[in-house]
């Protein structure tokens, strides 16, 4: 039997709900947070830098580090390692400052 | 959503943080019959050690994600029957930002999971129970997609039952990164090599100290086991030097993510020893080289720090857990990282002293062993003064703002830098999102700086304009 999470911690969730990552379907079980529901999925990236351009995700995990910024239902900036994955929550890859639309 | 009872009297006390610490301060304070508002960023009670699975997941055995969840179970049960009582009020998602001292304490929080809410309190004393973050060392690559932080990795799987890859290198330095390897290790991944910095001879320099903590000994023990279990190497004095990014999703365009590190030997000062490269595969790293106290809220009062045998700050506290900021004061973390069943001892240790109770012989004894071994084990993980030796100048050293060691070291060596502080106002580094937790410490190291000063950030998170403006003026 192989090893994971959940036989580790002998979960049986509730069924997985699902949310949008850049117009993907993404299942999420309850009580997630988005950065987890993106991790199940191998997803590591979902913003690219100001300066750079280059991809980042989650880094700390704990709410601390601002790596894993998304901008979500509309909204940029968003701290997906603390905010929860909610059915039908939207989520897309921000780019830079999440401000384009300012065109400043 | 907890609506926040800023128009009642103030309480007694307001405990912020509800990990270990926080948590016991709390109960044992209402114990007293002082009455408490406990006040923690996080969605549920535990802090960051005893983070646990969201009740949707359904975890029928959460404690084999921690060591002595026993301990936690009690003081959540404690924490239940004095809310039931109205001797607790717990608002979880509340993060503190600002403490104003007045008479009575005025505390601004930012409320909800996205920190979009506001709030204020009242309370004539103020327990800080804010626990710690993780120290960062940069090296080449760690910005790379996959690579995360030892205690990130613990949190993500801890509280979303997720794993950061398949095969995951655990690297840095101190105690933090066998408990990593056990949990990632127990949880499904492969872990090819935990790489410590340090040397864990330096443990054995006091026999006496680990000798009065066998607990600690019998933790080390049980991690062992749990790593030869599952073939797990650990490669002492030897630090990631780079990681290697490969193509993650070929339908994305610039999609990277670690696929391999180089790991280096070191020499005594932490330098690389050159020859001794060896490369491991990986799709995943977690890194972290202790925990740095969150001191911000009192430091911003002027409360008085102590440096720490591990290069940290932290609060100076009496015997009674006194800051030297009147009306206010400290337990666990705050104090000089040490776990938590010596911030559970403090919490204690403090709320009797702020019920004006005597303290009881079974946490002073506790305080006195267990402090012991947190100054021993600071000594053992200091990191040596080599590391900026796997550096490159294009290296990233703060990832908020992007600044490069390069342009880190233009700013002392030709701009005139002489501190983190200087460094920041030339380049940047430590201006951005994260207000200087993830780079603070290696910039205050490239910098020069002889003595590392209290980090003084104003607000303990981002605060957005409107909020402030709508601060009370009187």
């Amino acid at each position: 039997m192989r090893r994971t999470p959940a036989r580790l911690a002998a979960a049986e969730p509730e069924p997985a709900h699902t949310i949008e990552f850049d117009g993907r379907p993404i299942p999420a079980l309850p009580g997630q947070t988005i950065a987890a529901a993106l991790w199940a999925q191998g997803i590591m990236a979902w913003r690219r830098t100001r300066g750079t351009g280059r991809p980042r995700g989650a880094f700390c995990g704990i709410g601390a580090c601002f790596d894993c910024l998304a901008t979500v239902d509309g909204r940029p900036n968003q701290r997906t390692c603390l905010l929860p994955a909610e059915p039908g929550t939207t989520v897309t890859t921000q780019e830079g400052n999440g401000h384009a639309d300012l065109a400043v | 959503m907890p609506t926040s009872p800023s128009d009642r009297r103030p309480y007694d006390l307001a405990v912020i943080g509800a990990g270990p610490a926080g948590l016991r301060g709390a109960v044992t304070a209402a114990d007293q019959g002082l009455r408490c508002v406990l006040l923690d960023a996080g969605a549920r009670p535990g802090g960051q050690y005893y983070r646990h699975p969201a009740p949707g997941l359904h975890a029928a055995r959460p404690d084999r994600l921690h060591h002595h969840w026993s301990a936690f179970t009690e003081l959540a049960d404690r924490l239940a029957e004095h809310r039931a009582a109205g001797l607790i009020d717990y608002l979880p998602h509340h993060h503190v930002h600002l403490l104003e001292r007045r008479e009575p304490w005025r505390l601004h929080a930012a409320t909800g999971a996205d920190g979009a809410g506001r709030a204020t309190l009242t309370a004539d004393a103020v327990l800080l129970a804010t626990g710690a973050y993780e120290r960062q060392l940069p090296f080449p690559g760690w910005t790379l997609p996959g690579v995360v932080t030892a205690g990130g990795a613990q949190a993500m799987l801890k509280a979303g039952l997720v794993l950061p890859g398949r095969r995951v290198v655990v690297a840095g330095s101190g105690p933090l990164l066998l408990a990593a390897a056990a949990s990632l290790s127990a949880a499904g991944a492969e872990v090819p090599a935990i790489v410590e910095a340090g040397n864990y001879l330096g443990y054995a320099r006091r026999p006496e100290v680990l000798a009065a903590n066998p607990g600690k000994l019998v933790e080390a023990v049980t991690h062992g086991a749990a790593l030869a279990r599952h073939l797990v190497r650990l490669r002492r004095s030897s630090a990631v030097i780079e990681a290697h990014g490969a193509t993650d999703d070929p339908a994305v365009a610039g999609s990277v993510r670690v696929a391999a590190v180089t790991v280096a030997r070191l020499d005594r000062d932490w330098r690389p020893v050159p020859g001794t490269e060896r490369r491991i595969a990986c799709d995943a790293v977690a890194i972290g080289h202790g925990l740095v106290p969150q001191l911000e809220l009192a430091t911003e009062l002027g409360a008085e720090v102590r440096e720490v045998p591990d290069g940290t700050l932290a609060l100076r506290v009496d015997h009674r857990q006194r800051t030297t900021v009147p009306g206010l004061w400290a337990a666990g973390e705050t104090c000089g990282v040490g776990g938590a069943e010596l911030a559970a001892a403090e919490g204690e240790l403090a709320a009797l002293a702020i019920a004006d109770r005597p303290p009881t012989a079974g946490a002073l004894s506790a305080r006195r062993r267990l402090r012991g071994f947190a100054e021993l084990m600071a000594a053992a993980h200091r990191p040596g003064p080599g590391w900026p030796g796997w550096l490159r100048p294009e290296t990233e050293v703060c990832r908020c703002e992007e600044v490069t060691a390069g342009q880190i070291e233009e700013a002392v060596g030709e701009l005139g830098a002489t501190d983190a502080r200087s460094v920041k106002l030339l380049t940047r580094a430590g201006m951005g999102w994260c207000q200087g937790r993830m780079c603070g410490p290696a910039v205050a190291c490239l910098s020069g700086a002889a003595e590392p000063v209290a980090d003084r950030r104003p607000f303990s998170c981002p605060v957005r304009l409107g909020d402030l403006a709508a601060l009370p003026e009187d």
